[in-house]
């Protein structure tokens, strides 16, 4: 269960060459399934291609009738447009380094919690991970509020501080590191003391090496799960210049709600790096979804 | 690495018994460096919060003075709150709207894309995409395709022949259906990933012992697939359950609840209460009727699980 990849190789044998006599059939049902693949793909696309789309066009082509599926002209100015209109820079540099700090000190703190919860054995160990494990069926949204209080008593409401501290410390990046390295034979770092390594040097120079998956699988769900919030910073950051792409494009919907064009050339500018992203790493989504399917 | 266990003495003799509490101790201190930089955070932002709930729920506080312990009345004022029996009653429908559409659909789109093919990483990264897609994109653009007037997708219901399509977002019949859609595809690719390594496990043996039975497709879909994949379901409707439960932000955007209050839900309840009417101790009243739905529907949905096992 450590890593489940899927389409591992070996699951199933190499089709044989042997004659078939429904080959005619096979490969019929494999155009069919090719369609209907197609036509999956492209109705789940749409609302993207619709979304694309309208932000090259003019206000009153968005809602024409009948649609009208290509612009024409296609309105760039629409991109250039945005950056006067919105304080967009500044949404995509908060967001940027929130993302950053946030992704960085949660597979730091993860990762070393992991190598504590799966490498090392002292009383105590299990019990702390179930406080863990038993915070997973409480939703956020529970005990939204006391945090809130907490963190405005503190002075940290209102600073890109809380949402840092709202989202660093999940149970998520703990439960999937620690998943992950349990996969790593338990020989490597019983060499590695027996040669006198320090169990910080063993998480160090051995295991945080070996777990390059995991890291890059937290990595992006972390970022692109900081890069989407949307209650936290509605709830946090009020002053605008501190205002995260999300909510800056939610106030950006409000004040402008006819200018249709525009609002979806936001919505593209917010979506794009995590669209980059995601097809750099789609691989990584995959398996920490498949390894540790509890986020949320 | 290899080499270096080579000259390593065989087995270290037994320590002595002392020496082996002092190793206990040793490691236990060890173990809680590593753990603690990230339990520090996290119990002081999520355990005390939790507890703390439970306080609050028990006193009456607006952002301003001091939280005055008045028992159960925020409990008895929920008996008698109107407004939170509908987000009650909403957030109950959102639920049976969404969980069974939700494992349909995935499970269908993973039974379409368990097949190895050319291009089939192609096909999972596509419906996969919406999920990490921001919600507020995705609001707003559904928000855009559901447009009444002129909306594409009215403009594709009127093709079809249907005068009078719903106003969707802007109906209070139609609106909780038109989010709940939006949720459907925004979701389906995540629990469609689960789904597939759940089939993805299950032995191919089984399938060819069908196949010599002269069990055809849909007797191997209910004969093998579906028992095969219980645990998978199990664990998906699980997880389903304690996301529609605490549906907030696709709404928020979306439709802020409305209109009127068709489409309020717990926890948009708790957020107003909470964050926009100050009023604290009531809204942990409500938060604490969320945190026991959730539980108990989580421990309701083990239990079930279990006796079926059995």
């Amino acid at each position: 269960m450590a890593t489940v990849t899927l389409d591992r190789p070996g699951t199933s044998p190499a089709p044989a060459l042997r004659q078939d006599p429904r080959r005619g059939r096979k490969l019929a049902a494999r155009i069919a399934l090719y369609v209907a693949m197609i036509i999956a793909a492209a109705a789940i696309m749409l609302p993207f291609f619709w979304m694309v789309t309208s932000s090259l066009k003019t206000n009153n082509q968005v809602f024409s009738v009948p649609i009208q599926w290509l612009p024409d002209p296609v309105v760039w100015r629409n991109y250039l447009d945005i950056w006067a209109k919105a304080d967009m820079l500044t949404w995509v540099k908060n967001t940027l380094i929130l993302s950053v700090s946030v992704t960085f000190l949660q597979v730091l703190t993860g990762s070393f919690a992991a190598y504590g919860f799966s490498k090392l054995r002292f009383p105590g160990r299990d019990v702390l991970f179930l406080t863990y494990v038993a915070t997973i069926a409480v939703p956020w949204q529970a005990y939204m509020i006391p945090q809130f209080i907490m963190l405005s008593k503190v002075g940290l409401s209102n600073t890109l501080w809380s949402i840092l501290a709202l989202q660093t410390f999940s149970a998520f990046g703990v439960f999937l590191m620690k998943q992950y390295y349990e996969s790593i034979p338990e020989e490597l770092s019983e060499a590695a003391r027996i040669d006198g390594l320090s169990e910080y040097s063993i998480w160090r120079k051995i295991v945080l090496p070996l777990s390059g998956p995991a890291v890059a699988t937290l990595t992006l769900l972390t970022f692109v799960n900081t890069w989407n919030d949307y209650l936290g910073p509605l709830i946090y950051l009020r002053d605008r210049d501190i205002w995260t792409i999300q909510i800056g494009l939610k106030s950006f919907v409000s004040q402008y709600n006819a200018e249709y064009a525009l609002i979806m050339t936001g919505s593209v500018i917010s979506v794009l790096p995590i669209a980059l992203i995601f097809m750099l790493g789609q691989r990584y989504f995959v398996q920490g979804i498949a390894t540790a399917g509890l986020k949320g | 690495m290899a080499t270096t266990a080579v000259d390593a003495p065989a087995a270290p003799a037994p320590p002595p018994r002392r020496n082996r509490s002092r190793l206990t101790l040793r490691n236990t201190f060890i173990g809680w460096t590593f753990i603690l930089p990230n339990f520090i955070g996290f119990a002081v932002l999520t355990l005390v919060p939790v507890v703390t709930l439970f306080y609050l729920a028990f006193t009456s506080w607006n952002a301003f003075g001091q939280a005055n312990w008045i028992g159960l009345e925020n409990f008895a004022r929920l008996l008698t709150d109107g407004t939170f029996h509908t987000a009650l009653i909403n957030t109950g429908y959102y639920a049976v709207l969404h969980i069974p559409l939700t494992l349909a659909v995935s499970l269908g789109l993973a039974l379409l894309l368990n097949h190895k093919m050319r291009g089939i990483a192609f096909f999972r990264t596509v419906a996969f995409f919406p999920y990490i897609t921001s919600i507020v994109a995705i609001a707003v653009v559904w928000n855009m395709l559901f447009s009444p007037d002129s909306g594409p997708i009215n403009q594709f219901l009127m093709a079809l022949g249907i005068d009078n399509p719903p106003g969707w977002t802007t109906s209070a019949t139609w609106s909780m259906p038109a989010v709940v859609l939006t949720s459907v595809w925004r979701e389906m690719g995540y629990y469609m990933l689960l789904f597939l390594a759940g089939l993805q496990a299950i032995p191919r043996e089984l399938y060819e012992a069908a196949r010599v039975d002269g069990a055809h497709a849909i007797q191997r879909f209910w004969n093998v697939t579906v028992p095969s994949l219980r645990p998978t379901t199990f664990f998906v409707t699980v997880i389903l359950t304690i996301q529609s439960f605490k549906v907030l932000d696709l709404i928020l955007v979306m439709t802020d609840g409305g209109p009127g209050t068709s489409t309020l839900v717990l926890a948009q309840y708790i957020y107003r209460k909470g964050f926009e009417e100050n009023d604290f101790g009531y809204a942990s009243a409500v938060a604490v009727v969320l945190f026991f739905i959730c539980l108990g529907l989580t421990v309701v949905q083990f239990l079930l699980n279990k006796r079926k096992e059995v």
